[in-house]
């Protein structure tokens, strides 16, 4: 109650020291149209923003704040290795892609330069991996670093889990496993829900109806319970053959998601539907096929990619839920989200030994880190294909 | 204190594009006395509405005032503060908006909207307010002036809802309105209405206004004074009667000319010969609700006919039945004296392929994610199974038709195309098809007028190359004497009047045509006085009441 208080005090104090603040700036530049104008919300707003600044120099220097530390740092590497790269594409590269470059914001260069480097893990995980993603060693439990002094070791540069598999390994084949699964299975989604959206706009009706009550049916069910529940189901049907519950999941995850996908496509189909280029098109007397491929969709481009960056990151964050919850990616394929489950408990151990916190955080920051670089991807691209049509 | 009310002096204002600040207007002055209207006119990026909304000291995003004053009253609206501006807005300068139906909250009563500025400016009380709205209503000759406030905006018709938009802006009783194209988008007889509604009500309150338009008879009934603008620049300014009588500039008397094209009428058609499309006794409807009754009639090789009518007379109805978009639940549709499947999808690639359509609006009708060339390539490929380089021969030559070279265009998105070049590109698109008759769906009417007369021309120019039969659904009488050899008259789904052009433009006509004729303003500033005394001050408000019926 007392915090409260406090915190309620400070943010009246900082109003008042605003309002003070912008007098004073008003008076002393002469009543400039910048200061005149300024509603006292966006003066609140400079001051709050140099007092968390300030606040974050203060955490900086406290010697508890590693994770503060860490964070900060590997914003500025991120910042230089986006910027480095960026600079990168500006000068090699085809007349396209330079030019892509040069107008590129740093959010999407650093997200093209994660996915990319993401996709060569994925591909070369044999070659860049140092062990086999199911080689077990005798040190359990090595902390990352690398430092035998802080419980590291040089041969297992970011630790070791319970039963000594490598952690460095188990990431690169992670990103094989859960981001191709990944990739496949909401490609799959679109594919379905995609055309399936684009039929129901065109042909309206019957169809239409049939689709769409189906549709509603297969959300109004919780998307992860259901999961759950045909996972069960298929894991009885697979029986002993792993790479048969992982061909399932692909499709259950697939068919949950792809309702989505066709609400999407049948809303924004139905928008296009009725422009007269369509209705020239229907008049010319062209098929399905085309209308579909090549009048709708270079239309319906920009939310369905958007929509493509978002499905993307819900359907890996089910696939790791899954796997966390022991139905999803079986072992002994290296998978993020059984990661870290198996590595939980450590995260107990953050306010005594911050290594120790960091390996179930290295698996969870891969995932979270993907989720990012493919949103900034998204974004720039859609802000570039809503640039163009106006 | 001074006769002025505002004086803009120098004003200069950029717009963002591209990363880079362009010059819209390049130095405008202009002033305005107390109680007098001018006219502000130009094409469509002329900068018009730009000076309109900065005689309020407003800008819309993405665009700066640079240079210059406006000073309203000794108030200076670019350097004001945003409370002062405030206390001006809606009080002493209002503003009516092009659509009003885009611009009333829809989700609130008219009375209510019109309460908020007198209310919030501490004008009127409520109730008072609400009284005068009334009565504002009634001035404005709005049919059941006690209750139309109390409906919802889309429960009222175009021209009243533009009505209580100007009664609106009228609340405060202010200095200045400034117009911003008020009637462009109603039909011939409803602008009517709200033009004469406008002038009363700005001659009894002694209200000064800004008129915007870029239709030249429109402004000659409203302004005391007329300024024309091209790209950002005054032309000149005169008084109305002299910008009429003596226009100085070359730019100035083009925009005077372009209402005299006119291709001389066809000689009259021999009744022997079979017409390219024949409507007999079509009946259509949409759902249960009957909207074509008994439509017959002809259109021959080589001519052009008119169907004109207001919004809501079923001739783009007609149009869908002879497309087979809409099967008409009775009567036929006959291409060269063969009868036509009524749906669409039965009809055969070759009975499609000669009848094409030409619609008004070109941003709708071209996919934005094509090129030129992909979008009038298609048909030639689909239709003439050219492929490679014969095609793309083809497409040259379509593209030299229409007087887009295929060098500089073919690359091009519609996005990147003027409103004039689109509607090019639909007419080489249906052209590409070879068809033997085109349905031309109101296509000049969301043009400006010099880039409409293009169109025209170029389409008068194609049907004696190709010798193509038209059929032109307009509004616009105008349009329909310079192009038209025959006219069809619709009104409520029903013909009620057809023949050759030159008959039906001599008296005597079916009263309903007489009111669409006499309704097209003339240039003469004295017209609307004129007409309004022939037909009597309430015949109009009657009109009003019978559309809605």
């Amino acid at each position: 109650m007392i915090t409260l208080l406090w915190i309620i005090g400070g943010l009246l104090a900082l109003l008042a020291i605003s309002w003070v603040l912008r007098k004073l700036a008003q008076v002393v530049s002469g009543n400039k149209p910048l200061f005149r104008d300024m509603p006292l919300a966006v003066a609140f707003g400079y001051v709050l923003g140099v007092v968390v600044l300030a606040f974050g120099v203060w955490l900086w220097f406290q010697p508890n704040a590693v994770f503060f530390r860490w964070f900060v740092q590997g914003l500025a590497i991120s910042v230089v290795a986006a910027y480095a790269f960026r600079l990168l594409g500006r000068t090699i590269g085809t007349k396209a892609t330079k030019k892509a470059f040069r107008q590129m914001p740093l959010t999407a260069s650093f997200g093209f330069l994660v996915i990319l480097i993401y996709a060569i893990c994925a591909i070369f995980a044999g070659v860049l991996a140092p062990y086999g993603q199911a080689e077990v060693f005798q040190n359990v439990n090595v902390l990352p670093g690398g430092n035998p002094a802080t419980g590291g070791d040089p041969a297992h540069l970011l630790g070791t889990d319970q039963i000594g598999r490598d952690l460095l390994t188990r990431l690169i084949y992670g990103a094989q496993n859960t981001v191709g699964i990944a990739f496949a299975t909401v490609c799959l989604a679109f594919l379905v829900g995609g055309s399936l959206g684009f039929l129901a706009a065109v042909f309206g009706g019957w169809l239409d109806n049939i689709l769409s009550r189906i549709v509603d049916v297969l959300m109004a069910i919780p998307s992860l319970i259901f999961a759950l529940l045909l996972m069960t189901i298929a894991s009885a049907w697979a029986g002993s053959q792993q790479w048969l519950l992982t061909v399932y999941m692909v499709l259950i995850i697939a068919l949950i998601d792809s309702t989505r996908v066709f609400r999407l496509a049948r809303a924004v189909g139905q928008s296009i539907v009725v422009m007269d280029y369509i209705e020239a098109a229907k008049l010319r007397g062209e098929g399905l096929g085309y209308l579909i491929f090549r009048e709708i969709l270079p239309n319906a481009t920009a939310p369905l990619l958007a929509e493509l960056g978002l499905r993307f990151c819900f359907v890996f964050l089910t696939i790791s839920a899954l796997s966390f919850l022991g139905i999803g990616i079986q072992p002994p394929l290296a998978d993020w989200g059984t990661m870290v489950r198996d590595l939980a408990q450590f995260i107990n151990f953050a306010a005594f030994s911050p290594l120790a916190a960091a390996l179930p955080l290295m698996a969870a920051g891969a995932i979270a880190l993907l989720t990012v670089a493919v949103n900034f991807v998204v974004d720039w691209m859609l802000h570039k294909s809503s640039g163009l049509k106006e | 204190m001074s006769d002025t009310l505002l004086r803009i002096s120098n004003l200069k204002i950029e717009g963002r594009s591209d990363e880079t600040w362009m010059p819209i207007i390049k130095g405008i002055d202009l002033e305005l006395k107390k109680g007098e209207v001018l006219g502000l006119i130009g094409e469509s990026g002329a900068g018009k509405s730009t000076v309109g909304l900065a005689a309020m000291g407003y800008t819309r995003d993405g665009v700066r005032i640079t240079d210059g004053e406006v000073l309203f009253d000794g108030v200076d609206l670019v350097k004001a503060s945003l409370p002062d501006k405030r206390a001006l807005l809606g009080k002493r300068i209002a503003y009516v908006a092009q659509s009003a139906a885009a611009s009333f909250n829809p989700a609130h009563k008219l009375i209510n909207q019109h309460v908020e500025g007198p209310v919030r400016h501490g004008v009127m009380s409520r109730a008072e307010s609400e009284e005068d709205a009334i009565r504002l209503y009634e001035r404005l000759r709005l049919p059941n002036p006690q209750e139309i406030g109390f409906r919802y905006p889309h429960q009222v018709s175009g021209g009243q809802l533009q009505r209580a938009m100007t009664a609106m802006a009228m609340s405060c009783r202010p200095d200045l309105i400034i117009f911003d194209e008020p009637t462009t988008a109603l039909d011939v007889t409803t602008q009517i209405e709200v033009l004469a509604a406008i002038r009363d009500i700005v001659d009894q309150f002694g209200t000064a206004a800004i008129y915007i338009t870029h239709d030249l008879a429109v402004v000659a009934q409203m302004a005391d004074r007329i300024k024309v603008l091209l790209r950002g620049e005054e032309v000149e300014e005169a008084s109305t009667k002299e910008m009429l009588s003596h226009p100085k500039e070359e730019y100035t008397k083009s925009l005077w000319s372009v209402r005299s094209f006119k291709r001389p009428a066809k000689p009259a058609i021999q009744t022997d010969a079979t017409p390219v499309i024949r409507l007999k006794d079509v009946n259509a409807s949409y759902g249960q609700t009957p909207v074509l009754h008994d439509v017959s009639f002809d259109i021959h090789e080589g001519r052009t006919v008119a169907v004109v009518g207001e919004s809501g007379s079923g001739k783009s109805t007609a149009a869908r039945c002879i497309t087979g978009l809409l099967p008409p639940t009775n009567g036929t549709v006959e291409l060269d004296g063969e009868a036509l499947p009524a749906d669409f999808r039965r009809r055969s690639k070759d009975q499609l392929r000669q009848i094409q359509m030409i619609y008004q609006m070109a941003d709708t009708a071209l996919n934005p994610r094509k090129s030129v060339g992909e979008i009038i390539a298609r048909p030639v490929e689909f239709y003439m199974g050219l492929k490679g380089r014969e095609k793309r021969k083809r497409v040259d030559q379509l593209m030299d038709q229409i007087e887009l070279p295929a060098s500089e265009f073919y690359d091009r998105l519609p996005s990147e195309l003027s409103g004039g070049q689109k509607q090019r590109v639909g007419i080489a698109r249906a052209l590409a098809a070879e068809p033997k008759f085109i349905i031309c769906d109101e296509v000049t009417s969301a043009l400006d007028q010099l880039v409409a007369e293009g169109i025209l021309k170029l389409l008068a120019q194609l049907q004696d190359e190709l010798k193509l039969s038209y059929m032109f659904i307009t509004h616009d009488l105008a349009t329909v004497r310079a192009i038209a050899d025959d006219v069809v008259v619709m009104k409520d789904g029903r013909v009620i009047e057809q023949g050759p052009k030159a008959d039906m433009f001599t008296p005597p006509h079916h009263p309903y045509t007489d009111l669409l004729l006499s309704s097209v303003p003339e240039m003469d500033p004295d017209w609307l006085t004129k007409l309004l005394e022939e037909r009597g001050r309430d015949n109009v408000g009657d009109m009003a009441t019978d559309k809605m019926a």
